[in-house]
């Protein structure tokens, strides 16, 4: 029998399932469900979870930040053809058309025997089923003379906001002829791409403002996300700008000195101008409290992205050992609409579909010339296995790459409209 | 949410409701649908345009009523002055009684001259002498008619070498529900409110358009790459889907 939404609620509300606001502050008589980190897994999770369930499921948000900045399309604005306001998103929608309870707090504690999760503030918040979505972490010290305390003098800009706009600063003050290195990361780590587009948005500022400015890459892995596209592109727009470094000539062998600001690579010492340090990562600290985790990330079942440590977390994006698919907004804003459709289906009885995956990555690597790289996903007893997918072709039209630029401009519009509308 | 007359008015009485209908008439019309068509060569997209022109007075698409023109959807096939209940001038009913059918030729004909071609017409509109658009706003305009046999969006795939679809393909009657679910994989891109910057707004579609298109990337007669591979993992039942909750999101 199809139930039509509306029917449903009627029906709920008559036999008593729904409770009015005013009630449920006394007594919980809606399933409850809590949602750690609001990126694109936890406030796609906690939207659709609200916006679906009609307020049959009484959804909270914990996010420390009153505005989030996306880490996609920080490079953009790096490289000048963004402002950093574009990329900041409040959560007031969130709550007033879907009448999520958006709690701006830390949560610091996960008891899972009595299913509680504690706030920094010290409230606590009971759970039937618990959502985390942390994004990464950087493991101390994976790069030598590198930690926290150096991230002024040494951006990380690996999440956006404030370090991001410390980075553009820190290029946009180099001396004529400087020099700007990057310590990229080593696998698995968020959006592949990611380091390498925004070497791309270094050069177009470098290109424009400080053209006889040099890049220098640090790369610890053989190779990297859409390399032969990124190399093409830095020949034909940046010849001679960028010298990346492998590790077959010494580039997992480095380390940083934010004193001196130096960056030292398989011995060899040289003074640097910008320095961006993109360490290793792990899932965000929740995960690892919250005893889920099995060594740097959370390992999900592939069919709903619940813990392999218990049925009653799930753990999305970035912070999930699920597979096949990248760390990236697009992936773990997929999984957040399987989880969502599953811990409905568990809570109200809602019907189940199977879980799909997709993702799309899109890079600008000069003015109009955008490449992506996507792919279709299915779950598997073992993992999130990839099924098919394509990758941008090298000598590409001009006309095809800003089409293709144009479309991520409109994957942005529509994936922040999906997030927080 | 997208008003419709029929939820809005609900518990109005009738009269009541008649008067209301028309001062919400340009209101309601500006939400007449943003349909990015499947068009290789974008005709009927660039027609959108050219409705612009058409729409203060011409409603179209799911929910279109009549208001100062009768509503445009099923206009391919329909008897001029043949909406039971709106107003025409009597030119109109007896070039309908004449018989007066609309189809490619005649509306290209009353577009272009309609004075000349109903002499007496009420529509206050001088005409589109310019050949191109005409025929790029009689393409939008087919989108709507559900003849689905000559649907100018079936036409531009199955006459592509290669492309065919079972017509069955095109009758099978999607679960909205599922298709609720699915669409989430769309909306990571394409928005529900329509917009369509940089990647075309999908909502409110005719449902076989949005199954041609979907077949067309599925055998590849379609060439974006994401929607490709989308498309590929979808099945029959699940395409129709889709379309059937795609057509009208907001019910």
């Amino acid at each position: 029998m199809k139930i039509k939404r509306r029917t449903f609620i009627c029906a709920a509300a008559a036999a008593g399932i729904l409770a009015s606001p005013q009630l449920s502050a006394s007594g919980h008589t809606r399933p409850r469900v809590v949602v750690i980190g609001g990126g694109p897994g936890g406030a796609t999770v906690a939207r659709y979870i609200a916006k679906d369930s009609d307020g049959a499921i009484d959804v909270t948000l914990v996010e420390p930040t009153r505005r989030y900045y996306t880490c996609f399309f920080s490079n953009l604005y790096i490289g000048g053809f963004k402002a950093i306001e574009e990329l900041g998103h409040g959560y007031g929608a969130l709550a007033s058309a879907h009448g999520i309870n958006v709690v701006h707090d830390w949560a610091v504690g996960v008891d899972r025997d009595s299913k509680t999760v504690t706030l920094a503030g010290g409230s606590e918040l009971a759970y039937d089923k618990l959502i985390l979505s942390p994004g990464i972490d950087f493991i101390e010290d994976s790069v030598d003379g590198w930690n926290l305390t150096a991230q002024n003098a040494m951006p990380h800009a690996y999440k956006a906001g404030s370090q991001t706009e410390l980075l553009r600063s820190q290029i946009m003050a180099m001396p004529t002829g400087g020099v700007y290195a990057m310590v990229a990361p080593p696998n698995p780590y968020r959006c592949p791409p990611g380091p390498y587009e925004r070497v791309s948005m270094v050069a177009h500022h470098l290109k424009l403002h400080n053209p006889t400015a040099k890049i220098i890459i640090a790369d610890p892995k053989e190779k990297f996300s859409k390399q032969s596209l990124f190399e093409e592109g830095w020949n034909n727009h940046y010849p001679g700008m960028i010298d990346r470094i492998g590790p077959d000539f010494g580039g997992d062998i480095v380390s940083v000195d934010p004193h001196s600001m130096t960056v030292t690579i398989d011995g060899e010492v040289t003074k640097v101008d910008a320095c961006n340090v993109i360490p290793a990562m792990r899932a965000g600290k929740i995960v690892h409290t919250a005893g889920v985790a099995d060594g740097n990330w959370a390992p999900v079942n592939a069919v709903d992205m619940s813990s392999k440590m218990d049925p009653d977390v799930h753990i999305l994006g970035d912070a999930s050992l699920q597979g096949d698919m990248p760390k990236s907004a697009f992936s773990a804003n997929s999984q957040a609409k399987v989880c969502a459709n599953a811990v409905r289906g568990a809570l109200i009885g809602s019907r189940v579909f199977p879980a799909r995956y997709a993702n799309t990555c899109w890079s600008l690597i000069e003015t109009n010339d955008g490449v992506k790289v996507g792919a279709t996903y299915e779950a598997t007893d073992e993992k999130i296995a990839r099924v098919d997918g394509f990758i941008s072709s090298t000598g590409e039209s001009a006309d095809l790459r800003k089409a293709t630029y144009e479309e991520s401009e409109g994957w942005y519009a529509g994936i922040i409209a999906d997030m927080f509308n | 949410m997208r008003p419709t007359t029929a939820n809005l008015f609900e518990h109005i009485p009738i009269r009541v409701q008649r008067q209301l209908q028309l001062l919400l008439l340009v209101t309601i019309v500006t939400f007449s649908p943003r349909v990015m068509l499947s068009d290789e060569t974008g005709e009927a997209h660039r027609g959108q345009q050219v409705y612009m022109q058409c729409h203060e007075c011409h409603e179209i698409g799911n929910g279109a009523t009549n208001g100062i023109g009768p509503h445009l959807n099923q206009l391919f096939g329909r008897v001029a002055g043949g909406i039971d209940g709106f107003h025409y001038s009597p030119s109109f009913i007896s070039a309908g009684a004449e018989g007066l059918v609309w189809n490619v030729d005649s509306i290209a004909a009353y577009l272009e001259d309609p004075q000349s071609y109903i002499e007496g017409t009420r529509m206050n509109y001088p005409g589109l002498r310019d050949k191109e658009q005409r025929d790029e706003l009689i393409a939008f305009l087919r989108l709507f008619s559900d003849d689905s046999d000559d649907l100018m969006v079936l036409d531009s795939y199955t006459n592509e070498p290669g492309f065919s679809l079972d017509p069955d393909v095109l009758e099978i009657e999607g679960d909205r529900e599922y298709g609720e679910y699915l669409s989430s994989l769309c909306t990571t891109c394409h928005q529900l409110a329509g917009e369509d910057a940089g990647i075309p707004a999908i909502i409110n579609w005719p449902e076989r358009a949005f199954v041609a298109a979907m077949h067309a990337y599925k055998n590849k007669t379609r060439t974006n790459p994401v929607m490709q591979i989308i498309a590929e993992r979808l099945s029959d039942e699940e395409i129709a889907a889709l379309a059937a909750y795609f057509a009208d999101p907001q019910d």
